[in-house]
């Protein structure tokens, strides 16, 4: 590339994005809300940056603020908290999340879909919390937080407050956090014993690439009996989907065929998808029930060793 | 505009530099800091090109505020030799051919890098996952995951 070309691209990315453009670092939650709230619609919140810059590169974002939270404690810290559940910094990125000693254990299937988040250099940045305020509704990370029953802490101006993690998509690249809201942290619940859960997504490739379907499953099982499921799938509507049906389907049988086949019925029952390059509507609606399926025995084996 | 005054370490020297805020790493890198072997492919974090590491974690630089580097240890591939003497990895590239016309190259050396600093033993498979976010539009990567696995074994060897 010669200097030419570069000057070029340099001056284009000038006009669209650095008019007064800040950078702050808060150190503190209080200060950050207090200047994300300030600047208004004009703020974004910098935590791996890996769709940030992208958008800023092309044009699609044009922050006046940008507020860097990955000098926050708690928006950076992983604890297992006293009742067995963990709490998860918002910031904490795939590659932090990885290399906790017992987080991996505890709830392996949102491990896998926390890494599966592009490569091992976007792994070193990017977090849940960026990939579910992305409002992505292929986002990895998604399906798997809304089965495991994870919610969100979110504090803004008018203080704090708890949400499902089902609840925060609004849309595609819309979430329903207030303005002037920031996702602080993850928490999942505590795991009884006999628990086991899993994420699958359908990809063309076999790396690098975003979910036709995503599908996350969680449950318990007592003496071989499903006694808990959730189930989300990614992909197939606006937003990621609990389907209650298919964990009905699956809760008081033995994950017999009859039982997992109803799941994976009430699955595909639930897309809504949209019909692209990626995947046509009947072949995303189909990958679901499939991936369902799949997802169960996973999570059921981990269940049983658990 | 007012820039940002950043200190930071860059492959184990203390620096500072001026930047604009939306400035990315990879900017700072290839414009006022002069280092210009991190190469600029796509910006937007799929090629791999620009991989740098942030306090020793594989990061692409492209993908990060210059400002960002404010107090953290930057590693680039300036910093992969020592002295006049190659890197094993960056030996093995030029033995087996691991290059073509080498936009990728420095990219795949610092990912390789970290990959063996954790894995120095690792699978043929496993280095095609980790690199999977560096792309070569040249090599068709089979001489690129070779020299990675030789480069190991090497290294192995001299660490015995």
């Amino acid at each position: 590339m010669g200097e030419e070309s570069q000057g070029t691209r340099r001056q284009g990315r000038w006009e669209t994005t650095m008019t007064d453009v800040r950078y702050l670092v808060p150190r503190t939650l209080d200060e950050a809300i207090r200047a994300y709230a300030a600047a208004g619609s004009a703020a974004r919140i910098l935590a791996g940056g890996t769709d940030l810059l992208v958008q800023m590169r092309s044009g699609v974002a044009q922050p006046g603020l940008i507020v860097d939270v990955k000098k926050i404690d708690e928006m950076m810290a992983i604890a297992e908290t006293a009742d067995g559940g963990f709490r998860i910094g918002a910031a904490v990125s795939g590659a932090v999340l990885a290399e906790h000693p017992r987080f991996g254990k505890v709830w392996p299937g949102v491990l896998e879909a926390v890494n599966l988040i592009g490569s091992k250099q976007v792994q070193g940045r990017a977090s849940a919390g960026g990939n579910l305020c992305n409002g992505s509704p292929a986002g990895d990370s998604v399906p798997a937080m809304v089965a495991a029953g994870a919610t969100v802490m979110i504090q803004g101006p008018q203080g704090s407050r708890e949400m499902a993690v089902a609840d925060v998509p609004a849309g595609p690249g819309r979430t329903n956090l207030r303005p002037g809201e920031i996702l602080v942290s993850f928490a999942l619940p505590p795991r009884p014993r006999g628990s086991g859960d899993a994420y699958l997504r359908m990809i063309p490739r076999t790396e690098m690439d975003i979910a036709v379907v995503g599908c996350g499953v969680s449950l318990s099982l007592e003496g071989g009996v499903c006694v808990a499921a959730r189930v989300a799938l990614g992909a197939v509507a606006p937003t990621v989907l609990l389907v209650e049906e298919a964990a009905k389907a699956l809760i008081g049988s033995r994950l017999d065929d009859a039982a997992v086949r109803a799941a994976a019925a009430a699955c595909s029952a639930a897309c809504r998808p949209i019909d692209d390059k990626r995947g046509t509507i009947a072949y995303r609606t189909r990958v679901a029930g499939v991936l369902l399926t799949r997802a169960v025995a996973i999570a059921a084996r981990r269940a049983g060793g658990n | 505009m007012t820039k940002l005054h950043v200190s930071t370490t860059i492959n184990g020297e203390p620096v500072e530099f001026l930047c604009e805020p939306s400035d990315t790493m990879l900017d700072a890198l290839r414009g006022p800091l002069g280092l210009t072997g991190s190469k600029e492919g796509c910006a937007s974090g799929d090629c791999g090109a620009c991989s740098i590491t942030l306090d020793d974690r594989l990061v692409c630089s492209c993908l990060m505020l210059a400002a960002e580097a404010e107090g953290c240890r930057v590693g680039t591939i300036e910093g992969m030799a020592r002295g006049g003497e190659l890197h094993p990895l960056q030996q093995k590239f030029l033995e087996m051919a691991a290059l073509q016309c080498g936009i990728c190259t420095s990219g795949m050396l610092v990912a390789s890098e970290v990959l063996l600093k954790r894995n120095p033993d690792p699978s043929e498979e496993e280095v095609r996952f980790w690199l999977a976010g560096n792309l070569c539009r040249c090599t068709g990567y089979d001489k690129i995951v070779r020299a990675v696995l030789d480069a190991a074994a090497e290294i192995r060897e001299t660490a015995q």
